[in-house]
């Protein structure tokens, strides 16, 4: 029932050299868990990130009213506390609403039935073979009485979900190509046809859990305990070590690292935020003095899209899926492909023609009561969220930057915005964060800590989170628009 | 287009003239603006920009704007505004954030006058003075509006509206300095020309985006807004505070909104998204449209009336790549194909009957249902006659109130709550229902339960004079002819059988004669064959000591408690069997009193499967030979089933249907199941019947049935504390910080199921007070209190 996962592996080894650190603080206690025969799990990460250093994120405990009041409400939604939250409260204005709406896609009125939902949640993480949210679903889906034959794979399924495998398939690697046969081919199955409420339902459902699949892998998000590789039962008394001597060896390995780094590179890092504010004051001040041609505009937007497929990881090795968690999708080998290669040629997708504002929300909520409107103060909130702060700068105005970030991401989707230049991305976004916003955004379990560290040196992992709710806000939107066109364009 | 009509309108020398039509466009419309000569009209969009000349029987391209070799952004236009002073300038939107003017009047193939960079992003709308002529103005995604002098190279003025974007500009058509805009979150602003600092009023209109805002022509307070919540609000902006002075609840999100000229009240709306048709409304009357145009096949884009002192003529441009010119006339009415009778029950009974007053005055000389206590009330309505539909909008209400008792529904209740349906076996569930219905005085029914029971239990196991009896009785729930044939293999060597076929010889002349007045006839005849005859008596002495229940046999017409399902008696063929039993002379009483048939009897009546005959001697013969397989009823069970369902009584459907359970499941189908379910469940929950109606659709196999309790499963609780809502989660409460519910045994919070005495409060988890209760009968808390565990 629990999978294993190819990270399992880096955890063991991890634990096999952090076991030779000494321990001498918890002799005690543990002859009473023997006493009683109990096997107490322990965590195996370190914090809910392996990216993040645990001392970054909030202790719980020493959380504000807010967050406390946050934390009691995704406790009380979920009955755990994972350790996307956790994460997440670096920015709680936004995790109050990604709380709320998932509550009220999982959980509250809805066309679908509660195990479908989360089958459906565990079949659109796997197309990312993101084992943490196939876990916690798989847990989630036996616990609302889902079929455990089910698990076995998408055939074992019923007929209805396995015709929905191709649409996931499509939107997370390639929604562009989404098609109203697409659609017609789901409504339209004599008694396995999904209705236009359950399908519009369905369709939020996968690309929420695409885009949480690449948070979960953008930011490093470690096991939960009570799932496979989050724990072990490792007596730590075997060897008179102990778990929390290993992660506190690990944070001193981590800080060494880190310092070494910043050491070496100190001053880059320091230059290249003075650099990007500096540029960024220029494209303010410079906007209106150059002016670009219109064939030109046109012309950066294909640059920016057909360069977009370059901007790949050099260690583009190849992740064989695990077999557990790769069971529940078919055709393992579609992936991302940029549309400009192969000589495909899609049109570029308008956003003046189609947004998410005017159309997309008015047809979510026609299908979907409230659900437009909840993920619309999503949209907004990832959106404009903004401190006014660039590392140790303070009173920044951001928004060109997130701009970028935004537009960069709907642009390797081929969206394009008429009233944006996108030469703009290329002074804003230097290749080490393209690379990670592209990994990220297109193939999220390629990422590596050594991207995330890679990229703005010298922001604060606050920041960086920051950086990943717009990258999955952004991808969200993207897919929906996609599927929502086809879905418009069935319906007329 | 079917119908075509030509209307001349004459407007101070000028005429328009014209006919719905339409012309195919190359590209989708994003907006459309008409000359002021109405003679033209511009079409512009993405990749489309084009002058058309609206002529009598068509439209004819006069002028393409799209000129140069390659396509540019600045042309793709969100908005186009033809001048309504000079008939030389247009103004366009463009997507890139460009505002660009047209002069028609220059002589070169390029048109282009002024290009304004000044937006950071699309610009949505544009807008020029109505009565100056260079003064544009425009609105855009950055959230700035800017207003331009076009004698000038930029803007002249800047109006921040502090928000994310702007959707709609529109100057006041009668305040000079005045021009409103509406906002994506919801807000309008009022703002004068002359003050670009602050606005004048602000004020929230819709909830999310305000798409669209228009002045009223010829008052000068009202704005109509349109907005993404599906609703268009007409404003009266003279007073302190704006005050919402209309609404109109649409279909879909409004795209755009014009007040129609010369109708004060009336406005034309489309729609953003998946509704295609053009409305205009009424104001006064929100609820229907006044008309409607149907021609689009896409979302339309942009409309325009065509001359601002003519009301027939709708020019509308759309995403299909049609641009269309409707005629009023033409226009489809929703208000005509609406039924102009409404009719609704109460909850005790109470029957309202709304019609159009014309329709009523033709007959009010007569009553509409013997039925009625009281006289009908009368509510009028009159509109202002001037009104071109205020005819239409006056009808009569009539009330009409049920007579204490007669409405009484109390047999569906106690049947409903004293049915079993599951958890014992077959022969027990159905002797049981048996009883409940007897007991209520429902043979019929009762009758129905005792055949299943004999068709699906061994047939062994019944007593054969209780068989006899039940065959007897069987032929009262609808198996007409079975009686007969029962009678002649149960009584042999009666040597009656012409005495038998005489009386029914009787009975059946007397059948050609049956209607409500003549069933007294009938009954009196029956009464002397039954006094006459032998062989009746004989008949019920077969069956020794059972009078009374063979009394049972006609059934129906004796319980004016029957719901009175209110049906002309002459629509069912009525059949000699009604008589063929002799009736207790209350319920001569009865019939002579009651003008209706009762449901009941309509019930033996109406049921006529045409291959009974057959099926039923084959019964007679299963008895003796005392095996056949229940299957071979189940086509009959089905009928039977039907039947019920037909005559209303789908409760007795349903139960059967749910006590069978897979014997008969099959040979229905799922559709008219789940029909059945739902239409019982209803009944149920009108009757607050909670429990049974959870325990139906528990019991039920339709899929689409028993999800019916998996939904809205919300559970509220309010603080034990300061007894407020608890919002977020069950246990903490959010404005007292406390934890509501503590067990009592082990102090901890209750997550899960929280069981608690009602007599003193005091509960905890349910495995914990369980167990304390098990060894002690006091409360877990100390109180003192007995509490008891049930």
């Amino acid at each position: 029932m629990r999978l294993a996962t190819a990270a399992n592996e880096v955890y063991k080894a991890s634990l096999a050299v952090s076991e030779l650190l000494g321990c001498k603080q918890c002799g005690g206690g543990r002859g009473q868990d023997e006493e009683l025969g109990i096997r107490i799990p322990r965590t195996l990460g370190h914090g809910p990130s392996r990216f993040i250093p645990e001392k970054e994120i909030l202790q719980v405990g020493s959380e504000d009213t807010q967050m406390h009041a946050l934390f009691a409400d995704s406790f009380a939604a979920l009955g755990r506390l994972d350790n996307i939250t956790l994460v997440m409260v670096f920015h709680p204005q936004y995790l109050e609403s990604f709380l709320k709406t998932q509550h009220y896609l999982l959980q509250m009125d809805g066309p679908l039935p509660l195990h479908f939902r989360h089958y459906i949640g565990i079949m659109a993480a796997a197309r990312h073979q993101c084992s943490y949210l196939v876990n916690l679903h798989v847990n989630d889906f036996l616990h609302v009485g889902g079929d455990p034959k089910w698990l076995n794979g998408l055939e074992n399924a019923p007929q209805k979900l396995q015709n929905l495998g191709e649409l996931n398939k499509v939107l997370a690697h390639r929604p562009w190509l989404i098609t109203k046969e697409h659609i017609e081919g789901l409504l339209k199955a004599e008694e396995h046809s999904w209705s236009l409420a359950e399908l519009v339902h369905a369709v939020v459902l996968l690309t929420h859990y695409h885009s949480l699949a690449s948070f979960t892998f953008g930011c490093g998000i470690s096991p939960e305990i009570h799932c496979d590789g989050g724990h072990t039962f490792r007596p730590p008394s075997v060897s008179n070590y102990c778990i929390c001597d290993i992660t506190n060896g690990n944070h001193s390995v981590d800080e060494m690292q880190v310092n070494s780094a910043g050491n070496v590179s100190v001053s880059d890092s320091f230059f290249e935020v003075e650099a990007l504010m500096e540029k960024m004051r220029q494209l303010q001040e410079c906007r209106d003095e150059e002016e670009a041609s219109q064939e030109e505009m046109a012309s950066r937007f294909e640059i920016e899209k057909r360069e977009s497929m370059f901007v790949f990881s050099s260690d583009d090795e190849e992740v064989t899926p695990a077999r557990d968690v790769s069971r529940h999708f078919e055709d393992t080998s579609y992936g991302y492909k940029d549309f400009s290669r192969h000589g495909m040629h899609v049109p570029t997708f308008r956003v003046q023609d189609y947004c998410w504002e005017d159309h997309g929300y008015s047809l979510v909520n026609r299908l979907y009561p409230d659900v437009g409107q909840l993920i619309d103060e999503k949209f907004h909130i990832a959106y404009n969220l903004t401190y006014n702060t660039m590392a140790m700068h303070k009173d920044v105005d951001t928004s060109m930057l997130r701009r970028a970030i935004w537009n960069y991401i709907h642009c390797m989707f081929g969206i394009r915005y008429d009233d944006y230049d996108y030469g703009e991305i290329n002074q804003l976004l230097d290749r080490s964060f393209k690379v990670y916003i592209k990994t990220v955004v297109c193939t999220p379990e390629k990422v590596t800590k050594r991207m995330y560290d890679s990229f703005w040196r010298q922001f604060k992992h606050s920041e960086k989170v920051h950086v990943n709710l717009l990258l999955i806000e952004a991808r969200m939107q993207a897919e929906l628009l996609y599927a929502l066109r086809a879905i418009t364009r069935y319906m007329t | 287009m079917e119908k075509m009509s030509r209307v001349t309108t004459a407007l101070g020398g000028s005429a328009l003239t014209g006919r719905t039509m339409h012309c195919h466009l190359d590209a989708p419309a994003n907006a459309i603006s008409v000359c002021r000569d109405a003679a033209q009209v511009v079409v512009a969009g993405r990749s489309i920009f084009k002058i058309y000349a609206i002529e009598e029987e068509q439209f004819v391209e006069k002028l393409n704007l799209r000129v140069g070799r390659k396509p540019s952004l600045n042309l793709s236009c969100a908005d186009v505004v033809w001048h309504q002073m000079d008939e030389n300038l247009l103004a366009t939107a463009a997507t890139n954030g460009v505002v660009v003017t047209w002069n028609l009047g220059r002589p070169s193939r390029n048109k282009q006058d002024q290009l304004f960079t000044e937006h950071k992003r699309t610009v949505n709308k544009v807008c020029f003075h109505p009565t100056e002529a260079h003064v544009l103005l425009s609105g855009s995604q950055d959230g700035f509006m800017k207003c331009f002098d076009l004698r000038r190279k930029d803007s002249v003025s800047t109006f921040s509206g502090q928000s994310e974007s702007v959707r709609d500009v529109q100057f006041s058509i009668r305040d000079y300095f005045t021009f409103a805009s509406t906002f994506e979150n919801g807000n309008v602003q009022l703002w004068d020309i002359r003050r670009p600092d602050r606005c004048e009023r602000m004020f929230t209109a819709h909830n999310g985006p305000v798409f669209c805002c228009d002045w009223h022509p010829e008052d000068r307070g009202w704005l109509a807004t349109g907005g993404r919540d599906k609703m268009v609000k007409v404003w009266d902006m003279t007073t302190h505070r704006a005050k919402e002075v209309h609404c109109v609840q649409t279909i879909a999100s409004v795209a755009r909104v014009k007040w129609r000229p010369e109708c004060r009240h009336h406005l034309a709306t489309c729609s953003m998204m998946v509704d295609h048709n053009i409305y205009v409304w009424d104001v006064r009357r929100p609820f229907v449209p006044a008309a409607m145009f149907e021609e689009h096949r896409d979302v339309t884009t942009g409309i325009a009336w065509r001359h601002p002192h003519d009301s027939s003529f709708l020019l509308s441009g759309s995403k299909d790549s049609t641009l269309c010119q409707h005629l009023f006339r033409d226009a489809s009415q929703p208000v005509e194909r609406a039924n102009p009778e409404g009719l609704c029950y109460g909850l005790f009974g109470d029957l309202a009957f709304a019609a159009k007053e014309s329709l009523v005055a033709t007959e009010s000389g007569r009553k509409p249902y013997a039925g009625d206590r009281r006289h009908p009330i009368f509510f009028k309505r009159k509109l202002d006659p001037a009104e071109p539909f205020a005819g239409l909008a006056s009808s009569a209400l009539s009330i009409f109130e049920m007579e204490p008792g007669s409405g009484s529904m109390s047999w569906f209740v106690d049947t409903a709550e004293r049915y079993a349906l599951a958890g014992r076996p077959l022969a027990e569930l159905c002797d049981h229902n048996a009883k409940v219905a007897r007991e209520l005085g429902r043979n019929q029914v009762a009758q129905t339960w005792t055949m299943l029971r004999i068709i699906y239990c061994s047939p062994g196991l019944v007593p054969t004079t209780n068989l006899n009896h039940s065959m007897g009785k069987g032929s009262s729930c609808g198996l007409p002819l079975m009686n007969s044939f029962n009678l002649k293999d149960m009584a042999p060597g009666l040597g009656s059988e012409t005495r038998l076929d005489r009386s029914k010889g009787d009975t059946r002349s007397d059948t050609v004669l049956l209607d409500s007045s003549a069933t007294l006839i009938t009954n009196e005849d029956n009464e002397e064959t039954e006094g006459s005859d032998v062989p009746a008596d004989y008949l019920l002495g077969d069956v020794e000591g059972e009078e009374d229940e063979l009394y049972l046999l006609d059934p129906e017409h004796a319980h004016s408690e029957e719901p009175e399902y209110v049906l002309p008696q002459e629509a069912f063929p009525l059949r000699h069997e009604i008589v063929d039993t002799p009736p207790g002379p209350e319920h001569l009483q009865d019939k002579a009193d009651s003008p209706h048939v009762s449901g009941s009897e309509a019930d033996a009546a109406s049921l006529a499967p045409v291959d009974s005959s057959f099926s039923l001697i084959s019964v007679s013969h299963a008895l003796y030979d005392s095996r056949l397989p229940p299957d071979f009823f189940s086509a009959l069970v089905c009928d039977m089933l039907r039947f019920y369902a037909e005559q209303g009584d789908v409760q007795m459907a349903v139960s059967v249907l749910i006590v069978l359970g897979e014997r008969v499941r099959k040979d229905i189908d799922e559709q008219t199941q789940e029909h059945w379910y739902t239409s019982y469940i209803d009944l149920l929950q009108r009757f607050c019947l909670w429990n049974v109606s959870n325990q139906v659709v528990k019991l039920s196999t339709s899929r689409a049935v028993s999800c019916l309790n998996q939904a809205s499963t919300t559970l509220h609780v309010n603080c034990s504390h300061c007894k407020r809502p608890m919002s977020s989660r069950g246990w903490v409460c959010d404005r007292c910080h406390r934890c509501a519910s503590m067990c009592a045994v082990c102090h901890h919070v209750v997550k899960g199921l929280f069981v608690w005495c009602q007599g003193c409060s005091h509960g905890g988890h349910l495995q914990h007070i369980m167990k304390w209760l098990e060894g002690s009968s006091h409360c877990p808390a100390g109180c003192g209190h007995l509490c008891e565990y049930s």
